[in-house]
């Protein structure tokens, strides 16, 4: 009962925090619009109009992914900044679980975008919002949210010893949107990248949502989904615990 | 005269050391390299698969608007940190002439983006097979040249605005990802609707890039001699505006005692 307070507790403040924030504001509803018009200005001009839903699936993508990249690598140095990163590490639940509810408000604040990007391609270029399957695309969202979440928690883990979280943050953007495939086919991409984008969450999301939108097997990638959630717990669970004690025992903690 | 070299010179590198929040390279790398690099990979990859345009179109596109990334950010944070890190009083009690001190930050802000650029033209040869005739990169260096000074002459202006408003950097980050958009950058501006296109005539980087598209593809530089004359006015348009601005904000913020608020 206690870890469900402090999941639901963490989760609201978060939320709250990320609503006062127009940096937040920015990579979660405005960016995301203007290259999902970037995208549909691209795919038009190529003669590729069919392929709108996909552009603004794609780009909402693209904004649930820089929110949960920044959100994470922000939630550390943030309360570095703020002073509170030691009143974290030293509350009794796990590291881990002070930060969860965090990682899954970013992704969450990160569905905005997918609302952004469907309702102005709707508006502004007609996007027909027909889904091939409405109920699995209800099922998919939450499973790819929560499974970013989670991969968000992964790199929050990494970004608590090393200082510029922020520039880890900046770097990532683009490679996992390129390597999960989001505005295009990873089928473009060179053979050896294929291990990466099955690495990757986004992949599996992006997949799942768009087959739930457009057609296709969404068990199959909601599968993965499940598999890298899991995963990611482990490995969070264990590199939080790793860096916190590694961060102690050198005493860099709260550097900025 | 010797002055104001020195406050043009010295100080707007000591300026641009102190202030610009990325110069170590554990955040330069990753930030002023790496992410130019993804992004020229993104969107060309992104034009390949719409079938929209040739690969070179989407290289020197962006090849060129990262230098974004120094002359927007860069001289942003050259001006706007001076409010955030408490010195912008004494800077602006000291005599020292405004032009230079003023346009002296925009000449390190320069360089970076020329070398961001060019970074990000090699990593276009190197990575996808970007290969201009040789004869043409003399031209295609001038026109970059010309291209990150009128985009740091609008950094300038987002600079100044950062002298009173409490979130500049927010405005810094949506015009660095709206120029993606109305600049041609990854989208010919005959494909944007009218009000479009006319937007993006009146910013930095289009002129520039669509000269270096031609340049690139092997046109004379003189073919294209209106377009970079263009891309030099908007330059000095910029600047005299960023300056301007400059100028009467620090009045207006010292007659309403606001200078260091925020």
């Amino acid at each position: 009962m206690s870890v469900l307070r402090v999941v639901w507790s963490g989760f609201v403040m978060n939320l709250k925090m990320l609503g006062t924030s127009s940096f937040f504001l920015l990579t979660s509803t405005l960016q995301p619009v203007i290259f999902a018009t970037i995208a549909f200005y691209m795919f038009k001009s190529g003669g590729r109009t069919g392929t709108l839903l996909y552009a603004a699936l794609g780009a909402g993508m693209m904004g649930v992914w820089s929110t949960t990249l920044f959100g994470s690598g922000g939630m550390i140095q943030w309360q570095r900044w703020q002073g509170t990163l030691e009143l974290g590490v030293a509350a009794p639940p796990s590291m881990a679980l002070v930060y969860l509810p965090f990682s899954l408000a970013n992704a969450f604040t990160g569905m905005y975008s997918l609302a952004a990007t469907l309702i102005w391609g709707r508006i502004v270029f007609g996007v027909p919002l027909h889904l091939a399957h409405p109920w699995l695309f209800a099922l998919a969202l939450p499973a790819t949210v929560v499974a970013l979440g989670l991969m968000g928690l992964v790199l929050a883990s990494t970004f608590v010893l090393y200082r510029y979280a922020n520039a880890l943050s900046n770097l990532l953007e683009y490679p996992v949107w390129i390597a999960s495939g989001l505005v295009f086919s990873t089928a473009i991409l060179p053979t050896w990248t294929r291990p990466i984008s099955w690495a990757l969450p986004p992949y599996w999301g992006i997949l799942a949502l768009r087959h739930a939108a457009l057609g296709g097997g969404v068990w199959g990638p909601l599968g993965m989904l499940l598999v890298l959630g899991v995963a990611s717990i482990v490995i969070s669970a264990y590199t939080f615990r790793l860096f916190e004690h590694l961060a102690r025992a050198r005493a860099t903690l709260s550097l900025t | 005269m010797t002055n104001w070299l020195r406050v043009f010179f010295v100080g707007g590198v000591i300026a641009y050391r102190g202030l610009f929040n990325w110069i170590r390279p554990a955040m330069y790398i990753p930030t002023m390299l790496g992410s130019p690099l993804f992004q020229l990979i993104f969107f060309t990859k992104l034009g390949q698969y719409a079938h929209a345009q040739s690969r070179d179109f989407y290289i020197v596109g962006n090849s060129v608007q990262v230098c974004a990334m120094s002359s927007v950010y860069g001289m942003t944070m050259s001006v706007a940190n001076e409010r955030q890190f408490g010195t912008l009083g004494p800077l602006l009690a000291s005599p020292a002439n405004r032009a230079a001190v003023f346009l002296g930050r925009g000449l390190p802000v320069l360089m970076n983006g020329l070398l961001v650029s060019v970074f990000t033209f090699a990593a276009g040869a190197l990575f996808l097979g970007f290969r201009p005739g040789l004869a043409s990169v003399p031209a295609l260096a001038a026109i970059v040249l010309v291209t990150v000074t009128s985009c740091t002459g609008f950094g300038m202006l987002l600079g100044s605005v950062g002298l009173r408003a409490k979130d500049v950097f927010f405005a810094a980050n949506l015009a660095y990802v709206l120029m993606l958009l109305f600049c041609g950058v990854n989208i010919p501006l005959d494909v944007l609707p009218g009000w479009m296109s006319l937007v993006g005539r009146c910013l930095p980087l289009t002129h520039g890039i669509a000269a270096a598209r031609e340049v690139a593809a092997g046109a004379p530089l003189s073919q294209v001699a209106g377009l970079v004359w263009t891309e030099a006015g908007i330059a000095v348009a910029y600047a005299a505006a960023g300056f301007v601005f400059f100028r009467y904000l620090e009045r207006a913020s010292r007659r309403s005692a606001v200078l260091d608020a925020y």
